[in-house]
């Protein structure tokens, strides 16, 4: 590139993008985590075969690693096992889209405007220490539908962590460059748009991937309570007609199911925020 | 009315008899007081004073982020009254949206005024080549060197055609090798583009370098002590910092430096967007 050369050798230098230093996970560290879940399961299925009784807690009704497997081999073959997980996902789905758009605006709002601020904040911070498994009784009187209910419930759980994410990151933003963006001629609504969202991008990211981990969890207990399919459901249907290895079958796909939509949630953020260094990210 | 007629887009500056205040309540204090200046249009003026005397304070009110708290700041007769492109205004430290390639960084101003993307594309392309980084359109502001940010920041500005370019110690972080070739840059696109520079810096040699006018400033409440024209032939090269009358009028800043300091103890550097804001008084507790 002829324009490199232009440039003193040190400015070139610098302005070539650093190389992420992404080293293979090594042989060794990697055979130490396999080694450490295996010897978990291991433990699992000592107690549960010999009947573990501590006294405290007991293994007598805990199904073996085998039995769950077998279990999980059956709901995989299960025609029940689709709609399951359809429920489920289209429930989170939509209480966790409701939730990003609601504490997103919201949040750009309180954190931009102080009549916004001094109108909205009051009653969030009455409303936010109530956990969302709380409203689960008044969701179900409030809604005519069990569904509404719990999609209600899975939106209460995601809103706060949006909301605070999406606060926080306009606060921290850099009031220069607003300052500059202003200068530039960017006037009303383009200032969001062109510099507020962006600049708060970081923020919302990390509210959005906390949202999605408490999301999953109140529609679980949610879907307990009142659903009739769902991953919640079956893990609590499960447990009411004594069929003990699937509980244990649920609790993984939860877990599994949980852990996927928040690594989706930061590799979309990885991806939108190129600019977003490692290093610079939010804790 | 011949500076009038060589410069159409005009770029007369008026600054007459601005105080402006900063804080609130017991801390408020006066920052500058009866300050008046004229610039004419296309000529480069350095403010030079000692950290504290308010110098971006008044570029900061040009720029039309601070309200002087009385006096009157006029654009080509126009009265100063918020942001605007027109007004031009570049910080110590580079101010590029960090989420935007170069290319989007320097075409926002037109985007802003709704120019359709070939045209701007093509406007920020042309002017990117001028401060010498063609070949970098695609990339994003941290992978570029300090000096480069700098040269977006004032390519971004000058896209939009500024009447005035108000320049808070823009080299002020870089090294002393750069920030040499950036004074020889802003030279040559001054000079190409002939709109008016209103430089702030506490660099005696720079101020001395680039102005047509060094406009000297003492501490607070800041006022104007002395104006030194500066004559020296253009165009200016570095080897100009060691000529005789260079070093004289050199020798003359730092009396008036010194003099103007007197006891006084050292001043916290100001802004040009003022205080700090107010933290809000509603806040969610972590």
């Amino acid at each position: 590139m002829d324009v490199t050369l232009a440039l003193s050798p040190a400015t070139a230098a610098r302005a070539q993008p650093k190389p992420a230093p992404r080293r293979a996970l090594p042989w060794g560290r990697f055979g130490v985590q396999a080694l450490s879940v295996l010897a978990c399961v291991l433990l699992w299925h000592v107690a549960s075969t010999r009947h573990l009784d501590l006294g405290v807690v007991t293994f007598a009704n805990v199904p073996s690693p085998a039995d769950v497997l077998d279990a999980a081999w059956q709901l995989a073959r299960s025609p029940k096992l689709l709609p399951h997980l359809a429920s489920s996902l289209a429930r989170v789905g939509l209480g966790f889209a409701l939730a990003a758009l609601a504490g997103i605006v919201l949040g750009l709002a309180i954190g931009r405007l102080r009549w916004a601020r001094s109108s909205l904040l009051p009653p969030l911070e009455v409303l936010r220490p109530i956990p969302a498994v709380a409203w689960i009784p008044l969701a179900i009187l409030m809604f005519p539908s069990s569904e509404g209910s719990m999609v209600f419930i899975t939106f209460v759980g995601a809103l706060f962590p949006v909301l605070l994410g999406t606060i926080h990151g306009v606060e921290e933003m850099d009031p220069r460059l607003i300052a500059a963006a202003r200068s530039l001629g960017t006037q009303g609504w383009r200032l969001f748009t062109e510099v507020v969202l962006p600049s708060a991008a970081p923020g919302i990211v990390t509210g959005l991937s906390i949202g999605m981990g408490t999301c999953w969890f109140c529609l679980v207990t949610a879907e307990m309570i009142a659903g009739q399919y769902g991953i919640g459901y079956y893990t609590w249907e499960s447990y009411t007609v004594q069929n003990y290895p699937s509980i244990v079958v649920g609790m993984l796909v939860i877990g599994a199911l949980g852990m996927g939509s928040s690594a989706l949630i930061r590799w979309a953020g990885r991806r939108l925020m190129p600019w977003q260094r490692p290093q610079g990210s939010h804790a | 009315m011949t500076a009038a007629a060589n410069h159409p887009h005009g770029g007369r500056i008026d600054i007459d008899r601005v105080r402006i205040e900063l804080g609130a309540g017991a801390s408020r204090f006066k920052v500058l007081d009866e300050v008046s200046v004229q610039v004419e249009p296309g000529e480069l003026v350095c403010l030079l004073g000692p950290s504290g005397c308010g110098k971006s304070t008044l570029l900061g009110a040009l720029a039309g982020h601070l309200r002087p708290s009385a006096g009157q700041l006029r654009l080509d007769g126009q009265a100063i009254d918020g942001p605007d492109p027109q007004r031009g205004l570049v910080f110590q430290q580079h101010t590029l949206f960090p989420w935007k390639t170069v290319l989007d960084n320097v075409a926002h101003g037109l985007k802003m005024k709704g120019v359709p993307r070939a045209e701007r594309e093509r406007a920020a392309k042309a002017m990117i080549a001028e401060v010498g980084l063609a070949g970098f359109e695609r990339r994003h502001p941290f992978e570029l060197s300090g000096g480069m940010q700098q040269r977006v920041e004032i390519a971004r500005v000058l896209v939009n055609r500024p009447r005035v370019l108000l320049m808070d110690e823009p080299f002020g972080a870089l090294d002393a090798l750069t920030r040499s070739r950036m004074q020889e840059l802003l030279l040559e696109l001054w000079t190409g583009l002939r709109t008016t520079v209103l430089f702030v810096t506490h660099d005696i040699d720079e101020a001395l370098f680039l102005a047509d006018r060094v406009l000297v400033l003492g501490p607070r409440p800041g006022r104007i002590v002395e104006e030194l024209r500066v004559d020296f032939e253009r165009p200016r090269r570095a080897a100009l910092l060691t000529e005789p009358g260079f070093v004289a009028l050199k020798r003359r800043c730092l009396e008036l430096l010194h003099h103007g300091l007197g006891a006084g103890p050292a001043l916290e550097r100001l802004t040009p967007l003022g205080p700090p804001p107010v933290r809000p008084e509603w806040r969610f507790a972590v």
